[in-house]
C-alpha cells in the first residue's frame, strides 16, 4: 500500500514539475502576473511530494518491506536502524530520490528567500529548476523506480547493505556531494534566467553569488568526507586516489570555484558577464556529467550500481539536452556590446581572470584524464587507464600556481594596483613563507623541491591573508574595533583562504613524508615506523551484529612509553559472506598512527600494515574551514538588504513583463 | 600603441602561454603515464611491452598461489584458460583476492615473461568483475564463459 502511494506521490511531483517548467516561464514571456503567481506554490508542491515519496521510501527501510525490491537489494532485518535509514540512498534509485529530494529543497529554497526578486526573474528561475526536475522525475520513473515491488514471491530478508557502506560517513557523504551538485542548478537556472530576459547585470551577480557560494560549500564538504571515508575505510590510508568518480566531483569543485570568483568581478565591477554565464552552464553541466559518470556503469566502483544500459543512454540524454539547449541559447543571447570599464595589468580583475583560467585549466585537465580513457574505450581504440602519476605531475604545478597568485591577489586593488608598493608588500608574506617552509623541512628531515613547493605556497597563502587581514583591520579606534568592522563576507574570504592552506599543506605533508610499510607480523612482534614502534599484542574473535571480526590489539610506544592501544578488525559479514577491513587510527592533528589487517599468512602469522601520517587531517579540516567560510560569506549583510535601493543601473531594459517587486 | 590593445594584446599572450603549457605538460605527463591492457594471451606470446607499467588481467589460477615463509611476497598464476602468466607481488592482497577470482594487477613484465606487480586489484563485491577481465576470458573462450557466471560467489578464506 504504502510504496504504491510512493509511486503516485513521484507521478504528482512530475506533473507539477511540468507545470513549474511551462507556466511561470510563460508568463515571464507574457507579462502575464497571473501565471507568474503559480511559480512558489508549484515549487512548494514538487517539494512536497518529493518529499512524501522520500519519507514512504524511508518507511519501506524501516520497517523492512522486503516486498519493495530496492528494500530487498540494499537492506537487511540485522541492519542497525540508522544504516536501514541511510540505505536509502545506498543503491542506484534511492540515491536518485535523494538528487531530486536536494533538488526540489533547493527550488523551495529559492521561492522562499527571493522575495525582494523581480517576479520576472523569479518566475523564470523557479521554471528552469523545474525542467531539471522533469528530466530527472522521468528518468526515475521510467528506469530507476525504487518503488518496485517483488510480488507475490516476497523474500524472508534483504540481501544486505554493502559492507563498505555500512558506516557513518557513508550516512553523511552524499547528502552533502547532492547538496552541492544540485546546488550548482540554481546558479545554472539564474544564467538561464538572465540570458532569456536579457538581464546580464550586477544585480545578476548579486543574486546567484550566495546561492554559488552555498553549493560550493557543501561540495567542498561532501569531497572532504568522501575522502576521509577513503581513508579509514577502503583506501588502506589512501585519502585521494585520482579515481574517475572522484574526479567527478572535483570538476564541478573547480569549476565552481571559479565561477565563485568571477561573479565577483561582475557584480562589483560588471565585466566577465558572458563568461561568468558560460561558467555557470559549465559547471552545472559538469555537476551532470559527475552524475551520468558515476551513476550510468560506465565506471565501475562501489559508487556504480547500475549497469543498465538504458539508464546510462537516459543520464547522456539528459546531459546532452541540457548542454545543447544551454549553448544554444548563450550563444543567441550572451551580450556582445562591449563594457567599456578600464583594468591595469595589475588589478584585481586581471588577477581575478588569471585565477579563472587556472582553475579552468585544472578543471580540463582532469576531464582529460578522466574522459580520455572512457572514449578509447567506448570508440574500441584500446583498453587503458591514466594513473595518479599523471594527475600529479600536472595538478600540482597549477595548485602551486594558484595558490601562488592568490597570495599576490589578495592585496590586489580594483582597476589598478601600484606595482611597487604591490611588491614591498609581499616582501613580508614572501620572507616568513621561505622561513617557514625550510623549518618543515628540516622538522621532517629532508628537502623536497615538491613539499617545498607545497609548503612554501601553502604558508604564502595563509600569511598574506593574514597580513591582509592586519593591514584591513587598522583603526583609529583600536585593532579590535577594526577587526569588527570587517564585514563577514571579507570574513568569509580568509577562511576560504586558509582552508586552502590548510588543505594545500596537509596534501603536500602527507605525500612526502608520510611513512608506509607492510610487514608481517605474529603476536608478540615489534615493528618501527619512524619513531613509533607498534607491538602486536594479541588477535581475537568478536561478534558484531551482523558480522564476526578478526580483532587484533596493538600498542604504539613513542620512546618506550605506551602512546596508544589500537584494534584493528577483520570482519566477515553474515549475509553477503564479504569480508571487510577495518583500519584503527590514533587521530591527531599533527599525525595520525594507522593499522590495518590483511590477510592471514600462516596460522599465527598476518599481513599488516602500519602507517605514520603526518598532518593528514589538516587536508579535511582545510575543507571544512573553506566551508564554514562559504556559509559565513553568504550571512553577509547586503544580501539582507534591500536589493531594489542598491541597483546600479535602471532595471527599465528588461524585455516585457518588467521588473515589478512581488513582494 | 593604443593602452587598451597593448592590454588586450597582453592578455591574449599570457592565455596564449598559459594554455600552450598547460598542453605541453598534458601531453607529457600522458606519455609517460598511459597504462595499456593486456591480457594473458597477449602477454604469453610476446605482444606486452617490456619497458613500459602496464596492466595485467585475469583469473587467479587454482593452486597457483605461493607464499614466501617469511615476507610478504606472493606468487602466482594468472589466466584467460588459453594461457597464463606468473605474477609476483610483494605486499598485502586486496580482500577480495582469492583463487578463481578475477583480478587486474599494475606493473611491469621482466624479459623473462615474469610479470611483477606493484599493485593487484580484485572486485568490490562478488558479483563485480573487472571489466577488462570479463571481456578478456569472453575472447579466449570464443564467448563461452559468461563474465557473469564466471564470479560465481565463492569466497575462499
Amino acid at each position: 500500500m504504502f510504496p504504491e502511494l510512493g509511486q503516485i506521490a513521484l507521478i504528482i511531483a512530475l506533473l507539477l514539475a511540468v507545470l513549474l517548467s511551462v507556466v511561470p516561464l510563460v508568463g515571464s514571456l507574457t507579462g502575464r502576473d497571473n501565471l507568474q503567481a503559480f511559480a512558489r506554490p508549484l515549487a512548494s508542491g514538487l517539494f512536497v511530494f518529493i518529499g512524501l515519496a522520500f519519507a514512504l521510501l524511508t518507511h519501506a527501510f524501516l520497517t523492512d518491506d522486503f516486498s519493495v525490491a530496492y528494500v530487498a537489494n540494499n537492506s537487511n532485518s540485522l541492519l542497525p536502524w540508522y544504516f536501514k535509514f541511510s540505505a536509502v540512498w545506498g543503491g542506484h534509485e534511492g540515491s536518485l530520490l535523494l538528487w531530486i529530494l536536494m533538488l526540489s529543497t533547493w527550488t523551495l529554497a529559492v521561492a522562499i528567500f527571493s522575495r525582494r526578486l523581480p517576479s520576472v526573474m523569479i518566475s523564470q528561475v523557479l521554471s528552469v529548476l523545474g525542467m531539471v526536475a522533469v528530466g530527472f522525475l522521468l528518468f526515475i520513473i521510467v528506469t530507476s523506480n525504487p518503488f518496485d515491488r517483488l510480488l507475490p514471491n516476497v523474500p524472508v530478508d534483504g540481501a544486505d547493505l554493502n559492507p563498505l557502506l555500512q558506516d557513518v560517513g557513508l550516512i553523511m557523504h552524499p547528502p552533502m556531494l547532492y547538496m552541492g551538485y544540485v546546488g550548482f542548478s540554481v546558479a545554472f537556472a539564474f544564467a538561464i534566467a538572465a540570458l532569456i530576459n536579457g538581464r546580464l547585470d550586477a544585480a545578476w551577480a548579486r543574486w546567484s553569488r550566495p546561492w554559488t557560494t552555498v553549493a560550493w560549500a557543501f561540495l567542498s564538504v561532501g569531497i572532504a568526507l568522501g575522502s576521509w571515508w577513503a581513508y579509514y575505510e577502503l583506501g588502506w590510508g589512501g585519502w585521494w586516489f585520482w579515481d574517475p568518480v572522484e574526479n567527478a566531483s572535483l570538476m564541478p569543485w573547480l569549476s565552481g570555484t571559479a565561477l565563485m570568483h568571477s561573479l565577483a568581478v561582475t557584480e562589483k565591477r560588471g565585466v566577465f558577464k558572458s563568461w561568468t554565464v558560460l561558467l555557470a552552464i559549465v559547471t552545472f553541466a559538469l555537476s551532470l556529467l559527475g552524475t551520468f559518470l558515476v551513476r550510468s556503469g560506465v565506471l565501475t566502483s562501489v559508487h556504480a550500481f547500475a549497469s543498465d544500459p538504458e539508464r546510462g543512454t537516459f543520464l547522456l540524454m539528459l546531459l546532452a539536452v541540457t548542454v545543447f539547449a544551454s549553448l544554444a541559447l548563450y550563444a543567441f543571447r550572451a551580450p556582445v556590446v562591449h563594457v567599456r570599464s578600464r583594468y591595469g595589468a595589475l588589478s584585481r580583475e586581471v588577477f581575478l581572470l588569471l585565477n579563472n583560467i587556472l582553475l579552468v585549466a585544472a578543471t580540463l585537465l582532469v576531464a582529460i584524464g578522466t574522459l580520455y580513457p572512457l572514449v578509447l574505450d567506448y570508440l574500441e581504440l584500446g583498453k587503458l587507464s591514466i594513473g595518479e602519476p599523471f594527475f600529479n605531475l600536472t595538478f600540482s604545478p597549477l595548485a602551486v600556481a594558484t595558490g601562488l597568485l592568490l597570495g599576490a591577489g589578495i592585496f590586489s586593488r580594483w582597476k589598478k594596483t601600484d606595482g611597487g608598493w604591490l611588491g614591498r608588500t609581499l616582501l613580508w608574506p614572501l620572507a616568513i613563507s621561505v622561513v617557514v617552509s625550510a623549518a618543515v623541512m628540516v622538522g621532517y628531515g629532508g628537502f623536497r623541491p615538491w613539499a617545498f613547493a607545497g609548503v612554501f605556497t601553502a604558508s604564502w597563502v595563509a600569511v598574506a591573508t593574514g597580513w591582509d587581514l592586519w593591514l584591513k583591520s587598522a583603526s583609529r579606534q583600536g585593532r579590535v574595533a577594526g577587526l569588527r568592522r570587517l564585514s563577514r563576507s571579507y570574513w568569509g574570504m580568509v577562511l576560504g583562504h586558509l582552508g586552502l592552506a590548510m588543505t594545500i599543506a596537509g596534501a603536500t605533508v602527507v605525500s612526502n613524508y608520510g611513512i608506509e610499510r607492510d610487514v608481517r607480523m605474529m603476536p608478540g612482534d615489534v615493528a618501527s615506523v619512524g619513531d613509533y614502534q607498534f607491538v602486536f599484542t594479541d588477535i581475537g574473535e568478536r561478534q558484531g551484529p551482523n558480522f564476526t571480526a578478526q580483532y587484533a590489539g596493538f600498542d604504539v610506544l613513542l620512546d618506550g612509553d605506551k602512546i596508544a592501544e589500537l584494534h584493528p578488525e577483520k570482519r566477515q559479514y553474515r549475509v553477503g559472506m564479504s569480508v571487510m577491513t577495518e583500519a584503527d587510527i590514533d587521530a591527531g592533528l599533527f599525525r595520525d598512527l594507522f593499522v590495518a589487517i590483511g590477510e592471514r599468512l600462516s596460522e599465527d602469522a598476518w599481513a599488516i600494515r602500519l602507517q605514520y601520517k603526518p598532518l593528514v587531517r589538516w587536508l579535511w579540516l582545510g575543507a571544512l574551514v573553506m566551508a564554514i567560510g562559504g556559509f559565513l560569506a553568504i550571512a553577509d549583510r547586503r544580501y539582507r538588504i534591500r536589493e531594489t535601493a542598491r541597483e546600479p543601473r535602471p532595471v527599465a531594459d528588461a524585455p516585457k513583463g518588467g521588473a515589478e517587486v512581488l513582494s | 600603441m593604443h593602452p587598451i590593445r597593448k592590454k588586450r594584446l597582453t592578455i591574449v599572450l599570457v592565455l596564449l602561454v598559459g594554455i600552450s603549457l598547460a598542453v605541453g605538460l598534458i601531453t607529457y605527463a600522458l606519455r609517460q603515464n598511459i597504462n595499456l591492457f593486456y591480457d594473458p594471451t597477449q602477454i604469453a606470446s610476446g605482444e606486452a611491452p617490456l619497458d613500459a607499467r602496464i596492466r595485467a588481467g585475469g583469473m587467479v589460477e587454482e593452486g597457483s598461489v605461493i607464499r614466501d615463509p617469511n615476507s610478504l611476497k606472493v606468487e602466482f598464476r594468472i589466466t584467460d584458460f588459453n594461457r597464463s602468466v606468473p605474477v609476483e607481488y610483494t605486499g598485502i592482497l586486496p580482500d577480495l583476492f582469492a583463487e578463481g577470482q578475477g583480478v587486474v594487477a599494475m606493473g611491469r613484465l621482466t624479459p623473462e615473461g615474469r610479470f611483477v606487480a606493484d599493485q593487484v586489484l580484485a572486485k568490490h563485491d562478488e558479483n563485480y568483475m573487472p571489466p577488462e577481465v570479463a571481456e578478456a576470458l569472453e575472447k579466449s573462450s570464443g564467448g563461452q564463459h559468461k563474465a557473469g557466471g564466471m564470479a560465481s560467489p565463492v569466497v575462499t578464506q
